[in-house]
């Protein structure tokens, strides 16, 4: 095995060589060639082979032989969902180029097709989780009567599914797919309430303790060291686990509790950002210029400060939102976070999880606990694309 | 052989890319430069110098093109040259030395690490060789300790040493062509000496050949054989620096030879007796236990300019932090017709911070970006006069027409869309808007070309003759205070060493100071380096001159 991987390096690389002497030779020493290093070479050639073994490898996807398909299942999902998704997110920026205010077609042509897919993906999200009640065919902890519990996704009655059900049924027989559109509602809405309270704590204290400094910065800042200094999944399940006891003597929502703990503790990230920003702004000329005319704090934050600081605010909201997200999932898959039986894609992972040692041989069968965790992935990059796209552009870099 | 020009640029189109378009920034310029010739390179900023003086090298910032023309070294073309080619020609025989030194060395790494890189690279010397080489650079050019300097991390070392040494570094491989890129500018007028100085002997010495891009006219003439005038990526004129001098043929290079004459006619003496608009009187000052600045006092009266002279951390700003409030001084007193303000400016009305205002060097970060020009000039009319809706308007409008921008045309604009010089034009209007009686102007001619500068001048005098204000001017430029001024200031080390109205300061006797700053000041005359450094000899120049007083 090792031989053989050595073999394959051995004659990549003088693939490598050959393929730069080829380019060199065909095209008359362009520069192109000319300047190429071997590593890049080398890359290319690389390249080329990967190509060739994921081609192969689909092939054995699609292979009528039900053993070795079954093994290239998952790959072949990935090659197709990735061919449907950039196709999709082609056709959605070919739309928006040509429909729409000549501010929104500008914006169009000069994005990137990642950041076209996660507009694409974010606002199927947001339809699916403002209009859940109309799109789910069932209710999210509706057990249906008569149905089977974990029918096997796919819809191939051959297979143990039901057409009825394409995306199988859970462990007492609710329909996963109303679960995944009711799972939106809740894991989604939760993580964009929970970011915003988190932007509002941290970015108005980060501002003032750049605008006034002092005692007060040290005060909020060493606070927030100290927040920071605890692993914040062990100290928001800490909280969580206090916080389930006070939530039914109270009478509050345990979710409202949750919100609470992670806006606090992912506040203290925000509020770093925000003092660092601010920090940079507070020592313009503008602001000075303000601060002899004589203006107030709440003018020097919301006026002076915030327009300028909106661009990494932004940027910082998007990859915060994943964070946020991410935890919530987590803590749900814990048990401590959104409680049954409503749908919540972390704890839909949690209770189909086992099916998962099954993928070497039903792979259908091992595809009901991975559709809530691509939920969430896919929600994961797609956010990410577009705040990469967003700082792209505040920095002002071109090309 | 001796007659092959050493560089030759033929028909040389450059193109920036911005908004994905392609916008031309050179047009079709030809430039010539045999061995052991300085060309220099002259133009307002934006006129595409430094990307013509980088395109010499066959290099081109990111973003930027060469659509069309020829670039030749010594015989090899430049544009189809290979990169390993090039390897073997920039650092060895090309050299470039970038306007800011403090910018360009690496911090975490000693001068000498820096300066041996390129030698050692590029094979021709060893280390030990070309340390011995640096030592001997440093002494040829003439910094203090050159046994030791090299030693050191570039924050140990001052800005215009730092020049030089970038200056020794750009030399390390003997090339045959240095590029410079606006090497003093952001240098003081007594140090700028000591590097012209110290880069015109060297590129005498090793007969190096060199672009000298600049936009001080003054300083090309000391440096230049010959002088290439730009204009928006056109060449305007090239000819010898002294036909040139004498008689530039275009109108462009006229105007420019032309700006320094702008002078205003003088002002009968102040009444004895006067209450002085602002009087700064025996104030003490320091940042938290460094002492800065020690007993200044000065009066400024209505109507009149006080220029306040000296080098960088000569405490001029300091002393405007103080009249502001920003500072409050240790000991003194600040004087707002004849009132005493608080020293701290948070503790003043209204109406007190209302009588001071300021006008910043940096435009750009003067004014909020996010803000349009209509909001950041009505934001004082609203918040000192108390105007609001149709009445507001009215009065940004009038500011907009007294600062020669047309209201319609600018009030919606935001501060990137404009020039730098109609972002300072902003910057007074914001100023006025408060209608105070004193304004700070710190350095606000100093980030500008001279052409922009002197339209603000001009505007700043009229300004004062409709409104009567009074100008504390902040600068460093002496150009600019023979042109503006009506008393004179000289600070050094954080003390007045000098007072008086304008004519006094500029006939001697003077304080040895004012001297050696008077005498810094770049003329245009190509000989006048020559003249003054054999008056002052080779020990006595700039730094040197400095720490002998």
């Amino acid at each position: 095995m090792i031989l053989w991987a050595v073999i394959a390096l051995v004659g990549m690389a003088a693939l490598a060589w050959v393929f730069r002497f080829a380019g060199q030779s065909v095209t008359g020493n362009a520069p192109k060639f000319r300047d190429m290093p071997y590593g890049v070479a080398f890359g290319y050639v690389l390249g080329a082979a990967a190509l060739l073994w994921l081609i192969w490898a689909y092939t054995q996807g699609r292979s009528s032989e039900q053993a070795i398909a079954n093994k290239f299942f998952f790959l072949r999902i990935a090659i197709e969902g990735f061919i449907l998704f950039a196709i999709a997110a082609w056709v959605f920026r070919v739309l928006g180029r040509s429909v729409g205010t000549a501010w929104s077609k500008k914006m169009f042509r000069s994005m990137p097709l990642t950041a076209s897919f996660g507009i694409l993906t974010i606002i199927i999200y947001a339809i699916f989780a403002i209009f859940a009640g109309v799109i789910a065919p069932y209710g999210q902890e509706q057990i249906i009567p008569g149905v089977a519990a974990n029918i096997v996704p796919g819809g191939d009655p051959a297979l143990g599914g039901d057409p009825e059900f394409y995306f199988g049924t859970d462990q007492i027989g609710r329909d996963i797919l109303s679960r995944l559109i009711y799972g939106a509602q809740n894991t989604v809405g939760i993580a964009f309430a929970t970011t915003l309270l988190a932007f509002f704590i941290g970015g108005t204290l980060g501002f003032l303790a750049a605008t006034l400094g002092g005692w007060l910065d040290q005060v909020l800042s060493r606070m927030v060291d100290v927040l920071m200094a605890i692993p914040s999944l062990i100290f928001a399940l800490l909280l969580m686990t206090i916080a389930s006891v006070w939530a039914p003597q109270l009478g509050i929502p345990l979710t409202v509790f949750m919100v609470i703990i992670i806006a606090v503790i992912d506040s203290t990230r925000v509020y770093r950002l925000a003092r660092a920003v601010g920090q940079n702004i507070v020592v313009m000329d503008y602001i000075e210029a303000a601060k002899l005319r004589g203006e107030g704090l709440g003018y020097l934050v919301f006026k002076e400060i915030l327009p300028n600081a909106t661009a990494p605010l932004l940027a910082e909201f998007g990859l915060r939102f994943c964070f946020v997200f991410l935890t919530i999932a987590a803590l749900s898959f814990l048990g401590v976070g959104i409680q049954p039986p409503l749908a919540d894609w972390g704890t839909m992972v949690r209770d189909l999880g086992g099916f998962v040692n099954y993928a070497q041989f039903a792979p259908l069968a091992a595809t009901a606990p991975l559709l809530a965790a691509g939920a969430i992935a896919l929600l994961t990059v797609a956010v990410n694309f577009v705040v990469d796209w967003m700082l792209h552009k505040s920095s002002g870099l071109k090309e | 052989m001796t007659d092959q020009p050493l560089v030759k640029m033929r028909d040389v189109w450059l193109e920036g890319r911005s908004d994905e378009v392609w916008n031309p920034i050179i047009n079709g310029v030809d430039l010539t430069l045999k061995r052991g010739e300085v060309l220099g390179l002259i133009g307002e900023s934006g006129a595409g110098k430094s990307t013509l003086g980088l395109a010499a090298m066959g290099y081109t910032r990111d973003g930027v093109r060469i659509s069309k023309g020829s670039v030749e070294f010594d015989g090899i073309d430049l544009l189809t040259a290979s990169a390993a080619v090039k390897r073997e020609l920039l650092g060895k025989r090309i050299a470039y030395v970038a306007q800011s030194a403090a910018a360009s060395f690496n911090p975490a790494h000693k001068l000498m690490d820096q300066h041996v890189e390129g030698p050692v690279q590029h094979g021709v010397m060893g280390r030990g060789e070309s340390e011995a080489d640096g030592i001997e650079l440093y002494r040829k050019l003439r910094l203090p300790n050159p046994d030791e300097i090299g030693f050191r991390y570039p924050h140990q070392v001052s800005g215009g040493q730092l020049q030089r040494c970038m200056t020794a570094m750009a030399m390390s491989c003997r090339p045959d062509l240095i590029i410079f890129d606006e090497p003093t500018t952001a240098l003081d007028v007594t140090t700028q000496i000591e590097v012209l100085a110290s880069i015109r002997d060297i590129v005498e010495q090793f007969d190096t050949a060199a672009i000298y891009i600049t936009h001080d006219l003054a300083v090309v003439a000391q440096m230049a054989d010959t002088i290439k005038v730009l204009l928006k990526g056109d060449e305007v004129e090239t000819a010898d620096t002294r036909t040139m001098l004498a008689a530039p043929t275009q109108e462009y290079t006229k105007s420019l030879w032309a700006v320094r004459s702008f002078e205003r006619p003088l002002k009968p003496a102040v009444q004895t007796g006067a209450v002085p608009v602002v009087s700064v009187q025996n104030v003490d000052a320091s940042y938290g236990t460094v002492p800065v600045l020690h007993d200044v006092s000065f009066d400024m009266h209505e109507g009149r300019t006080v220029a306040v002279v000296g080098e960088s951390g000569s405490g001029k700003s300091t002393t405007a932090r103080c009249i502001t409030g920003l500072l409050p001084p240790k000991a003194g007193q600040i004087l707002v017709d004849g009132q005493v303000m608080p020293a701290d400016y948070r503790k003043r009305n209204k109406d007190q911070l209302r009588q001071v205002q300021m006008i910043y060097q940096m435009a750009d970060t003067a004014l909020n970006p996010r803000m349009s020009i209509g909001q950041i000039i009505a934001r004082p009319v609203q918040f000192y006069l108390g105007l609001t809706g149709a009445e507001k308007r009215k009065k940004v409008d009038d500011l907009l027409e007294q600062i020669e921008l047309e209201p319609t045309q600018y009030y919606h604009r935001l501060p990137s869309e404009l020039s730098g010089g109609q972002k300072q034009r902003i910057g007074i209007a914001r100023a006025l808007a408060a209608e105070p009686k004193f304004i700070i102007c710190d350095e606000v001619t100093s980030a500008l070309d001279q052409l922009v500068a002197e339209g603000i001048l001009r505007l700043l005098a009229r300004l004062q003759d409709e409104l009567s204000l009074s100008y504390m001017f902040i600068t460093h430029d002496l150009a600019t205070v023979r042109a503006i001024a009506d008393e004179v200031v000289v600070m050094k080390d954080g003390r007045v060493v000098e007072q008086g109205p304008k004519d006094d300061m500029f006939r001697p006797p003077h304080h040895a100071y004012t001297d050696l700053l008077l005498s810094s000041v770049p003329e245009m005359d190509p000989d006048w380096l020559t003249n003054l450094l054999n008056e002052r000899g080779v020990d006595n120049i700039g730094d040197a001159a400095v720490d002998k007083m």
